[in-house]
């Protein structure tokens, strides 16, 4: 019925539409403007200009101030404060020179609107205002290059040595996280031991790796800077926390990182927004296929203390799963035992890669 | 037909210069040309430039059509598209959209738009067109090149839209096709079938863009009339001689982006491919880099935008100074900053890649290379408001859109100010903000310059005028559309809203714009519906418009002194020389306000400047 209804509307709009059209035409004709090279409709279109600018003008800025709070997702990194405080800086001045240049455009173009009275002025060019309108842009990009390089240097520099390290794994269509353990040593990994338990490939020859946990969700304490370490499993996934400015891409074979400073816990961001139901979000920002839309995790910020306990309850992947680390044992040993007569052959097949060889 | 039949004869004479002993006593063999040899095979420049045109405005609907379509859906989340049923079939399951199917939307949409419309439809129809008739030619250097120059497109157009309608639906990694995804049928279906098409269209794309690349650059080159140096030539072929040439050095990389990747796809290689687990299995590829693949596109990719922007610039530029009666400013600054952008599009390939993982010292030189080419695009701006700046200014329609060429090409390019440095970025990369800043400057600042230029160059090419009214319409509906949804949508992307999502109602983080949203969509759908109208008054004034005299505009370049309709060779008699550039309008102490790039300084004693005197 809907469709119907629309399909008409559509119908008449267009019969009507066409009547006008040959109406238009026959008046037009009928009066002679067509002839005319410049007619009413120059001044009417120069009017539109002026009344485009100021009720377009108007509707921006009130549009703008409208929705201002709500398109400023609240702030819950280091980076992230000087990051924003930057963008709105460069809005600010972009902000001016757009208002500036659209002002003229269409001032001008109500201004200079044609006149048979009048002639064009001839003004074809003017070295010095080219060099000064060539400079001013030049010197405003410099500072803007300058102040954004400092920035982006400081945050994709090296993370701080003490800094909370975790992995985070995308696939289709969900993040997956593992936790160093008590070693603060991320284990070996590798793609060909992925199975239906063994979701990371976790490699437990590397004794790196049998404290790691896995978790699901994403803990980090406040205050404290964090290293994400990124990965992909399948295809590109982008690791985006929208509240902490942060974004990497999650790359198969490729293994990426990111490091930030959480400021403000989860339950400090709830009482602030107002809304108990408040989550930091991690959400997937590369196209990845039918998930991509749906690829969500949700990060806690903690107070250091919860966060310690918090970690100290935490079960490692390897006694949750004592059958996988079990597999991994026999295989070595049958590595041992193959050459018993060298014994830094031994030593060498603990060590991962050996251990990764003899798969 | 038969009245041009005459002029026919004529300009053979003129050509026979390049067919020896051909150009004597035939007149009567030459008959007039069968239908094939003069609407389809054809290698006359001005017919090839239609056929673009017309095959662009086809693509324009099919892509308008596709994202109206996904806009209903980030509009009504949750409605039913049941009714959509009739037409998408299979891909409306119990009255939602596939997932799947909406990113083959988005994907195509951005591939239809930016390589079939905005760069074969833009440059591929006003390059034919113009090229020719504004440096003086007869013709194309090659016109059976530039024959196939269209044909290619064509075939690569038919398989394109062919994979629109296959099982496991086109495309669908994204315009940009990064692999993984597009490499694996496992990981999406549109990279099965779908994707095998897109590419090999691409290919074929890419054969014509450089079949007609190279003949553009060698027409600047050789064939310009007597008079014609370099600094006489109007804006608008000095930009598609800079977009040709562009095209030529980059596209020739995306083939062989393209064709690694079917060696990745289909001979089991690893460029692009490295430690993946999918679908259950481990594939053996191992070594390759997805990035690589990044770098290789964005090569081209980067300086496609340019492609896309530079043949509007030069209209546009030369639109404005016709209309505001009123040299353009600055036209050697006009030139230097085509040239440098030109230059400079070449090596800012990877701020597309901020975040990709790229070594961030990597990162740091791409945001210097990046925000320099903002200079050579402020100083356009500005050349372009002095040029208005006490004009006498006729608002025909293709000078409507010229200005709104100017107004959305100010307001997409400021914030790639904010997007090309890199800190900002982080937060930036691939939301909503990208998506408004893209579609301002390089999609409807393109748009509308390929409707100034249908609007201006409308006469020469069908000898009739479109309708002023319905163009202003069209021109006002138009572009307050595209403020109504491009500049809501920055709010959106500022929030961080993410691109290619098929819906956020997952996520609390993006809960707050469901209004907004609606709004966007109904603007796009309506702004789209409003197109109808150009292409009403398009197809209806080619056949019932008003009949075109042949300087409609009192401009000064080479095309307008042709017939109102110029035949095969452009000029009937002898091609003219030319003696000056092509901006002299208004002059002191001229009679009229306009003096064509072929009169003589000789005659124009009493406007001529002082170092003019010395030429007469």
């Amino acid at each position: 019925m809907t469709t119907l209804s629309i399909i008409l509307v559509l119908a008449l709009l267009l019969v009507v539409f066409g009547l006008l059209f040959r109406l238009q035409i026959l008046t037009s004709i009928f009066s002679g403007s067509s002839k005319r090279d410049v007619g009413v409709s120059n001044r009417v279109n120069a009017i539109l200009f002026l009344v485009f600018l100021i009720v377009g003008g108007a509707w921006f800025a009130w549009s703008f101030v409208e929705n201002f709070d709500k398109m400023n997702p609240p702030i819950a990194s280091v980076h992230g404060l000087a990051t924003d405080k930057m963008f709105w800086g460069s809005m600010t001045i972009l902000g001016v020179a757009f208002v500036l240049t659209q002002v003229l455009l269409f001032w001008y173009s109500y201004r200079y609107q044609h006149n048979d009275n009048r002639r064009a002025f001839f003004f074809p060019h003017n070295n010095k205002i080219e060099i000064i309108w060539t400079l001013i842009p030049a010197i405003v990009m410099a500072a803007l290059v300058f102040a954004g390089w400092k920035e982006w240097t400081r945050i994709t520099g090296p993370a701080p040595k003490d800094a909370v390290v975790l992995e985070i794994m995308g696939k289709q269509f969900n993040w997956m996280v593992r936790y160093p353990g008590r070693d603060q040593k991320l284990g070996m990994v590798n793609y060909r031991l992925i199975d239906a338990t063994n979701e990371f490939g976790f490699d437990l020859s590397d004794q790196n790796g049998i404290d790691d946990f896995t978790a699901g969700e994403i803990h980090v304490p406040k205050g404290h800077p964090v290293l994400l370490r990124i990965r992909s499993r399948d295809v590109l996934h982008s690791v985006y926390m929208p509240h902490f400015r942060v974004q990497m891409y999650a790359v198969p074979g490729m293994p990426t990182k990111f490091w930030f400073t959480p400021t403000k816990t989860t339950d400090e961001m709830r009482a602030q927004t107002g809304n108990p139901a408040f989550n930091y979000e991690l959400a997937c920002n590369q196209i990845c296929g039918r998930g991509h839309f749906a690829m969500k995790m949700n990060i806690i910020v903690d107070e250091p203390d919860d966060y310690v306990a918090w970690f100290a309850k935490q079960e490692s992947f390897s006694s949750q799963n004592p059958e996988v680390l079990a597999s991994f044992k026999q295989k070595s040993n049958k590595l041992v035992e193959q050459a018993p007569v060298a014994p830094e052959a031994a030593a060498v097949a603990t060590t991962p890669t050996a251990a990764k060889a003899s798969l | 037909m038969a009245a041009n039949f005459p002029m026919q004869e004529q300009v053979q004479g003129g050509i026979g210069a390049t067919e020896p002993g051909h150009d004597h006593a035939h007149h009567d063999e030459h008959h007039e040309q069968s239908f094939l040899q003069k609407y389809v095979f054809s290698t006359d420049h001005k017919m090839i430039a239609k056929q673009f045109l017309i095959t662009g405005i086809f693509w324009a609907i099919v892509g308008g059509t596709l994202s109206s379509l996904f806009r209903l859906q980030l509009g009504w989340p949750e409605a039913t598209l049941e009714w959509l049923k009739p037409f998408l079939g299979k891909w409306i399951e119990a009255g939602k959209l596939n997932p799947e199917f909406y990113l083959a939307l988005v994907t195509m949409h951005g591939t239809i738009m930016v390589f079939f419309v905005l760069t074969a439809g833009l440059s591929g129809t006003f390059s034919n067109f113009l090229i020719p008739l504004q440096i003086g030619a007869r013709d194309m250097a090659s016109g059976f090149m530039n024959m196939l120059s269209y044909w290619f497109f064509f075939v690569s157009s038919v398989i394109m839209f062919a994979s629109l309608f296959i099982e496991t639906g086109p495309a669908a990694a994204g315009w940009t096709i990064y692999p993984p995804l597009s490499a694996l049928p496992q990981a999406i279906p549109g990279s099965g079938a779908g994707q095998t098409l897109w590419l090999v269209s691409l290919a074929l794309f890419i054969v014509s863009q450089l079949l007609g690349g190279v003949n553009y650059i060698t027409t600047v080159i050789n064939l310009r009339t007597q008079g014609m140096s370099m600094s006489k030539l109007p804006l608008t072929i000095w930009a598609f001689f800079l977009t040709a040439v562009l095209g030529l050095l980059s596209f020739p990389v995306l083939f062989s982006a393209a064709l690694l990747l079917i060696f990745d796809r289909s001979f089991g290689t690893s460029f692009f491919l490295s430690d993946i687990y999918i679908a259950g299995q481990a594939l053996p590829n191992t070594g390759g880099s997805p990035i690589l693949f990044q770098h290789l596109f964005w090569f081209l990719g980067h300086p496609e935008v340019y492609i896309v922007i530079l043949p509007a610039m030069g209209m546009v530029s030369e639109i404005l100074a016709t209309n505001s009666r009123k040299p353009i400013f600055g036209y050697r600054a006009m030139i230097g900053s085509l040239l440098g952008i030109s230059l400079l599009s070449f090596v800012v390939w990877a701020h597309h890649m901020f975040v990709t993982g790229m070594n961030p010292f990597l990162g740091s030189v791409f945001m210097f290379l990046t925000l320099i080419i903002a200079v050579p695009s402020a100083v356009k701006v500005f050349n372009w408001l002095a040029t208005i700046w006490r004009g006498n200014l006729r608002f025909t329609t293709a000078m409507l859109f010229s200005i709104g060429f100017v107004s959305l090409f100010i307001a997409g390019g400021l914030t790639g100010i904010v997007l090309g440095n890199a800190a900002l970025d982080i937060q930036l990369h691939n939301t909503y903000f990208v998506v408004a800043h893209f579609h301002l400057v390089m999609g409807s600042s393109a748009f509308f310059g390929l409707w100034a230029g249908v609007y201006h160059w409308f006469p020469k090419m069908f000898g009739r005028m479109m309708d002023e009214k319905l163009g202003y319409l069209h021109f006002w509906l138009t572009f307050i559309g595209v403020y109504l949804v491009f500049l809501p949508m920055h709010y959106v992307g500022i929030a961080g809203f993410p691109r290619r999502y098929y819906a956020w109602t997952g996520f609390d983080t993006f809960s707050q714009f469901a209004d907004l949203n609606k709004f966007i969509s109904v603007a796009a759908i309506v702004a789209f519906l409003g197109q109808f109208i150009f292409i009403f008054n398009f197809f209806w004034s080619i056949w019932r418009g008003r009949r075109a005299t042949e300087n409609p505009w009192n401009s000064n370049t080479l095309e307008w002194t042709t017939p109102v309709v110029p035949g095969h060779g452009n000029w009937p008699g002898d091609i003219p020389a030319v003696h000056r550039w092509p901006y002299d309008y208004s002059k002191p102490g001229a009679e009229q306000d306009f003096i064509p790039q072929t009169v003589p300084f000789s005659q124009t004693q009493s406007s001529n400047l002082p170092y003019e005197k010395e030429m007469e």
